[in-house]
């Protein structure tokens, strides 16, 4: 929609830059910075609910979606104008969720409540609520739609469950403290990151085995500190980008062999990574020093620092 | 006494059955047994002395466990026993050993926790320790079924005196009170000291029988006077008098032990690494803060919680052994993952050091290195282990 503003009008009107952004939550500072891509630079900080943490778009990116932890909702704000829309019913402590595929339905982690809750954006309704492990955290939904994945961080599982019927069919071990799930484009796989345990585990979707398990070694950096939290897979599907906690440094992971190819320097404690539209650079939130950074896909390098808010957290890219 | 929301989450938890699949039931039997004492006088009239400290930490910790269990068709029961201060603590821990408790979460004094371990009852038991912080139970005094969730007194001094040292803090005025402990406390400072290159460069005993709380302005710093310190470090187990040195030196210096910058196992004010979630839950069910007590308790329960887990076994064996093998791993909420040391029991964690509004650090301070874990920096190491009940 925001490209179709007649020429017109924007003589009237300031039309929104069509630069692809990078959207940050920053959970201490209760702002969202927005990063334009092409220079770089914080362009808008908006003010959010208390400890903003998630965030996504809607599939055409007129909406965003922004987990409020401390204001126990979701906030759904026009990404135009930064205003904010209004507010979903989330359940309590919402720290993560996924959008499914069918733009709809919101699935939600509630951390403080071992709930899963998923609402209706559309009716702003909550349709289910799912009894998983204490602090839910990392939430996934396939891309077919049909199932979707809660982890529950001192559970150390991470719970199946059935998008039809809104009930558990299967809960998996993982590591200490699973932080992060993320299905391969294919949904034949399903990554999960574990935080204390420092691996990511990864499973065949059709059985719920475990197939393989990923761990990480960074020389001249302390084992106990490589910490692995979000995730995301290229574009291509080719790789894995991991980010590392307090090891600051994320993992270039090849998604075919589960072999770490790279580990690239970013700032302090990485929490989460978006890719740019174009796949062409990654941008990484660094929740101790209070930036992000710009990591060149091409050559693998860490290329830019940008100073957001504090404690920055979720980031996601509208082209 | 659990918070209403806690409680329905609980009954549902409950009544869920959730279908275990090809997992084999199995009942967790775990015995709580709290020594009570009588608490000597202290000065000050202000402090709260929760009825539930410890057993708060593990019900919050039955809590957490039940909650895994339910997908693995695992159940946990919780038996408690409280032992009063005029009760015998030995009556009361053979009966509770004969109705076949073997694994045991205590929270008892070093003596009442030697009698349990060595009874003979006991041999097959695993029992872990969740408040008495004497180094002589990881040292000579260890024993093969005694683990410890409680840091020892040398992990929190070792904790306080990195930071000390890397602020260049190194000259120490100590003073030790007479209560139960301080001694303990003190002899563990100078060997914190001795380790980490600071200088007792005074000493000297509390032996005010005043009230403080009128005349500490007058008489604290004529007592603090004479020797050139950095710090001013004080063991006052019981939180007598140290309170009232506070800002009363001679010297303007800070004050460090057991009050002022203090090394402890847990505290309300620890919120990184997903602690809030953890204080908040504890806040929720008891309406007060969690203290090291209940971290200690809530901790050594979840290490039976995870083990069990992993194991899929509520033999005290089998679980001993896994939680003194390198597979184990306890998110402690401490931002990184707490292990049992082989050689003594001992569980390895990071040490915050905190005051009452805020976390000041966490040991392992940046910079203290060790060839196995940085966490080994603090307290006994294996090379100077007198522990030989670990030994095969």
């Amino acid at each position: 929609m925001r490209f179709l503003i007649p020429a017109a009008l924007s003589t009237c009107f300031t039309v929104p830059a069509i630069a692809a952004e990078a959207w940050v939550t920053n959970e201490k500072d209760d702002t969202v910075s927005v990063i334009d891509i092409e220079t770089q630079e914080v362009i808008h900080t908006y003010e959010t609910g208390e400890r903003p943490r998630g965030i996504t778009f809607s599939r055409d990116f007129s909406r965003l979606y922004i987990c409020a932890s401390d204001s126990d909702t979701v906030q759904v704000m026009d990404p135009d104008t930064g205003k904010i829309l209004h507010e979903l019913p989330s359940g309590e402590d919402p720290e993560q969720f996924a959008l499914h595929p069918d733009d709809r339905l919101l699935y939600i982690a509630n951390e403080d409540d071992a709930i899963t809750t998923v609402v209706d954006t559309k009716d702003r309704k909550v349709v289910a609520q799912i009894q998983v492990g204490i602090e839910p955290e990392g939430m996934a939904v396939s891309h077919s739609g049909t199932i979707a994945i809660t982890t529950s961080e001192t559970t150390n599982m991470a719970h199946w469950i059935d998008t039809d019927t809104h009930e558990l069919f299967a809960n998996t071990l993982v590591d200490s403290r699973p932080r992060h799930a993320e299905f391969t484009a294919d949904d034949s796989q399903l990554w999960v990151t574990s935080e204390i345990g420092g691996t990511i585990t990864v499973f065949t979707v059709e059985d719920q085995e475990e197939i393989g398990k990923i761990e990480f070694a960074i020389k001249g950096v302390r084992q106990e500190r490589v910490q692995p939290v979000g995730m995301r897979f290229s574009p291509d599907g080719k790789l894995a980008i991991v980010a590392l906690g307090p090891s600051n440094h994320i993992a270039v992971v090849d998604a075919k062999t589960f072999e770490v190819k790279k580990y690239i320097l970013v700032g302090r404690r990485v929490w989460h990574l978006a890719f740019s539209p174009d796949g062409k650079s990654i941008f990484t939130t660094n929740g101790v020093s209070g930036d992000v950074t710009v990591v060149d896909m091409d050559s693998l390098q860490a290329v830019k620092t940008i100073k957001v808010g504090r404690y920055p957290w979720g980031v996601a890219v509208r082209p | 006494m659990f918070h209403r929301r806690l409680c329905v989450l609980w009954m549902l938890i409950c009544i869920l059955t959730v279908s275990a699949g090809s997992a084999k039931a199995l009942d967790v039997k775990v015995l709580y047994l709290e020594r009570q004492l009588e608490r000597p006088p202290v000065l000050s009239t202000l402090d709260a002395h929760p009825d539930d400290l410890g057993r708060a930490g593990a019900e919050l910790a039955l809590y957490e466990n039940t909650a895994t269990a339910r997908f693995l068709g695992h159940t946990y029961t919780l038996d408690t026993v409280i032992i009063a201060p005029d009760e015998n603590f030995g009556d009361v821990m053979r009966e509770a050993l004969a109705d076949g408790h073997r694994l045991i979460v205590a929270h008892a004094p070093a003596e009442d926790l030697l009698a349990l371990a060595d009874h003979a009852d006991a041999q097959d038991a695993l029992i872990i320790n969740g408040s008495a912080p004497d180094d002589s139970l990881r040292r000579d005094a260890c024993r093969a079924n005694l683990l410890h969730t409680m840091p020892s007194r040398s992990m929190l001094t070792d904790a306080l005196a990195q930071f000390l040292v890397k602020k260049r803090w190194t000259d120490w005025l100590l003073i030790a009170g007479e209560g139960p402990g301080d001694s303990e406390y003190a002899a563990a400072l100078r060997a914190s000291a001795n380790k980490f290159n600071a200088k007792i460069v005074g000493e000297k005993i509390w032996r005010f029988d005043a009230d403080m709380r009128r005349n500490a302005a007058q008489e604290v710093p004529i007592f603090t006077q004479g020797v050139d310190y950095d710090a001013v470090l004080v063991a006052d187990e019981i939180g007598d008098w140290a309170r009232y040195v506070l800002y009363n030196t001679w010297l303007p210096r800070p004050v460090a032990g057991t009050e002022g910058i203090t090394p402890l196992a847990w505290s309300p004010v620890v919120e990184q690494w997903g602690a809030a979630q953890l204080q908040k839950r504890f806040t929720d069910a008891t309406g007060r803060g969690m203290r090291s007590e209940d971290y200690a308790v809530w901790a050594a329960l979840r290490t039976i919680g995870e083990a069990v887990t992993r194991t899929k076994s509520a033999d005290p064996k089998t679980l001993r052994e896994y939680m003194l093998s390198e597979n184990f791993e306890l998110a402690a909420f401490k931002g990184r993952k707490a292990t049992f040391r082989h050689w003594n029991g001992q569980m390895r964690q990071p040490i915050p050091l905190v005051h009452p509004r805020a976390l000041v650090a966490q040991a392992p301070i940046e910079g203290y290195l060790h060839q196995v874990s940085e966490l080994d920096t603090l307290g006994q190491d294996e090379p100077e282990t007198n522990c030989n009940a670990f030994r095969n």
